[in-house]
């Protein structure tokens, strides 16, 4: 077996991806210790970013800017400057609400799933999967809220006591909706928020200039790294691990209720929680992916976010394609099994209809493209790793547009009718990613983006001294001390 | 900051964790207080009394001298809107009566010129509340109902909430708001002077009504 001495520690690099089932991968690559690893995440927040960053920053902020005026433009104007009518009342909104709803999704399986199943690969990623699921939970939030069409009243969502004596309806999936997204968020933010304070507290240590100083200080809630703040800080992160589970399956279950407990051929299956679950952390880790690849290249993050961590996230979006493409043959399967001919109409109007062109983009890029991940050699294709990721993004998004669109065939041929969004529709689309983009430009610039402590945990110096009995063939140093072993 | 230009949580600071537990167990009775009291419209609107161009007293007019809401507001009994009189009504009898008193000064002048009297609207429902006075007034809900002991009033004020919640709970439960027909207009009736068959008018009137179902549908107000 392999010993590893700070001299060798270079080779852990080449066994980053072998799988011997003898000891583990190492986790995190190149000559790097405690000190090191410090150094890289917190230099990104507290020198001048790279370039590459304020160009990104730029674009997001103009597509930001573009989502502002077009929703001014929306109250202004009224609803009407979107494409929703009759019959497809639902247009891009909900489509674009549910989009982003599901992107948020793999920040609190990574974070909370995988820590209580002690993945130690997810260290490397979590922090800023997490941070990626509040920023697409805030861009999901706000399209039902100006949905509603007059926006100072969204607060009506919110069931209390009135002078109209008036409440939401507690039968509609909507207002459930409420409920979850809002728990949802709340949730996230607190665990994201509570796993970073021992590295804000480390921000704070190094921080040079005054604000910076009380700020970070501020929100490290006087972290001083002591036994008991240690405990109780383990204590409380397993704690909400615990609470975030759940919240990963209820989220997308309770937003597919708003299609499943309608009427409407094609939505009314009790395929869709599931089938949403998993569609929402397909199109989250491809998101993760899609973000974490241009990351690791431009923050210098190549020995914390490993091959191997790209290699497991390809595997994890293989593997939920495959769901996904599973569920989408069972819709189809009980269209035709089930015998109803207004089902059966509506799978087949899918796919040949007139919107058919949209099922088949689905199909190509959330069947059929990520097949390309079986291959080892083309999943360390970061490129082309990148496109299949995009592509997913883009396969998740035309689904949800697919599903919305059934509303195009109703029941009655009478009102049958044919969506088209408007440049404001698309727009919006456009702006709700600059809104995306210019939140995590500023978690990259300004929050840690990596998980320092968690990440040291997984490091083969915090085992060393630890293990070494269980091997016959244990070698000491000349020192007498132990050896560094990948742990 | 300290003297080592680190960032320290100042001594004071540990007040903030009681001050927490405090705010959290005022701050919701401060809202619900606010809310539930202060915000009411119980509070806002109840008591609003606009002052008018001429010192009309209903107190005079109805209470002491008994005269009937539709002498003026005629078209009570047909029309959404309760009519506000003409000038030419007032004139009917102030021809003759206190022709030249100062405080009808104005009603005179419009009298002439033809120029309305600019009352002040006291009761005014917003623009997507449809209330119809002869739908109520047929019905047998008094005008006491919304509008108070108008006949103690020297100048008219808001006597209801006329909140939507208001509205719905006579919507929701409307008999011991009804009363004969022939009784709508009188301040001074009470259910326990019904005759038997005032009362098997108000059983008649209850069973014509709508269900409470529709009279609380959206569109039976919002239209």
């Amino acid at each position: 077996m392999t010993t590893l001495t700070p001299d060798n520690l270079q080779d852990a690099a080449s066994a980053n991806l072998a799988d011997d089932p003898r000891r583990r991968a190492p986790l995190v690559t190149g000559d790097q210790d405690f000190a090191s690893v410090t150094e890289t995440v917190t230099h990104l927040a507290l020198r001048k970013p790279p370039r590459a960053w304020y160009i990104a920053f730029g674009i997001s902020m103009a597509l930001l800017g573009l989502l502002g005026v077009l929703i001014l433009y929306l109250i202004l104007s009224g609803v009407g400057v979107w494409g929703n009518n009759q019959p497809v009342a639902w247009g891009f909104p909900i489509v674009n609400f549910v989009f982003w709803v599901g992107i948020g999704h793999a920040g609190t399986l990574i974070s909370a799933i995988l820590f209580l199943f002690r993945q130690n690969w997810r260290t490397g990623i979590n922090r800023f999967a997490e941070a990626m699921t509040i920023f697409a939970v805030v861009c999901a939030g706000l399209f039902p809220g100006i949905h509603v069409g007059r926006l100072w009243l969204a607060y009506w969502l919110v069931p209390y006591p009135n002078q109209m004596a008036m409440w939401p309806n507690f039968r509609s999936p909507l207002l459930w909706d409420v409920f979850a997204v809002g728990t949802y968020a709340t949730v996230s933010l607190l665990f994201w928020y509570v796993g970073m304070i021992p590295d804000l507290a480390t921000l704070r240590d190094r921080a040079t200039t005054k604000i910076r100083k009380i700020v970070y200080g501020l929100l490290a809630l006087g972290w001083r790294g002591s036994n008991r703040h240690w405990q109780r800080f383990e204590k409380a992160y397993l704690l909400l691990a615990a609470l975030a589970t759940p919240l990963v399956l209820s989220v997308h279950s309770v937003v597919s209720f708003d299609f499943a407990v309608s009427q409407v051929p094609g939505w009314h299956t009790t395929i869709f929680p599931p089938y949403f679950v998993a569609g929402a952390i397909f199109g989250g880790f491809a998101m993760v992916l899609a973000l974490a690849i241009p990351a690791r290249q431009w923050f210098g993050l190549k020995d914390l976010i490993t091959p191997r961590h790209v290699d497991n996230m390809a595997k994890i979006l293989l593997g939920v394609g495959l769901m996904v493409t599973y569920a989408y043959a069972t819709e189809v399967f009980i269209a035709w099994y089930g015998q109803s001919p207004n089902e059966q109409f509506a799978f087949i109007n899918r796919a040949f209809g007139q919107s058919g062109w949209a099922y088949w983009v689905m199909v190509t890029c959330n069947c059929f493209i990520p097949q390309l991940l079986w291959f080892g050699k083309l999943r360390r294709n970061l490129w082309l790793l990148w496109g299949v990721a995009v592509a997913v993004n883009v396969g998740m998004w035309f689904e949800r547009f697919v599903i919305i669109l059934s509303l195009e065939r109703d029941f009655v041929p009478s009102s049958w009718g044919q969506f088209m969004p408007t440049w404001v529709d698309m727009g919006m689309l456009v702006g709700s990613f600059g809104l995306f983009f210019t939140l995590f430009l500023l978690f990259c610039r300004y929050l840690p983006m990596v998980a320092i402590a968690e990440v040291k945990t997984v490091m083969p110096q915090a085992h060393a001294g630890h293990g070494d009995k269980q091997y016959d063939d244990v070698e000491t140093d000349e020192s007498g001390t132990a050896d560094y072993r990948i742990p | 900051m300290d003297s080592s230009g680190q960032f320290h949580f100042p001594r004071w600071s540990n007040l903030l964790l009681p001050a927490i537990g405090v705010l959290a167990v005022t701050a919701p009775i401060y809202l619900i207080t606010l809310v539930g009291y202060g915000a009411s419209p119980a509070t806002i609107n109840v008591g609003y009394r606009p002052e008018q161009p001429v010192e009309f007293s209903h107190a005079i007019h109805v209470g002491e001298l008994g005269m009937d809401c539709r002498y003026c507001h005629t078209t009570v009994e047909q029309a959404a809107f309760a009519a506000i009189p003409p000038t030419a009504t007032c004139m009917s009898c102030h021809t003759n009566i206190h022709p030249k008193s100062i405080k009808l000064l104005k009603v005179r002048e419009s009298y002439q010129t033809g120029q309305p009297i600019e009352w002040v609207k006291v009761h005014d429902l917003p623009d997507y509340a449809y209330f119809d006075h002869a739908a109520h007034v047929n019905k047998g809900v008094s005008c006491l109902e919304c509008h108070g002991r108008i006949d103690r009033m020297e100048v008219v004020h808001q006597a209801e909430e006329l909140s939507m919640g208001w509205c719905l709970d006579c919507h929701r439960d409307p008999t011991p708001s009804i009363r004969p027909r022939g009784q709508v207009t009188n301040m001074e009736w009470d259910p326990a002077m019904a005759t038997d068959e005032e009362q098997a008018e108000i059983e008649r009137i209850h069973k014509s009504l709508k269900s409470t179902r529709q009279l609380t549908d959206c569109s039976t107000c919002h239209r």
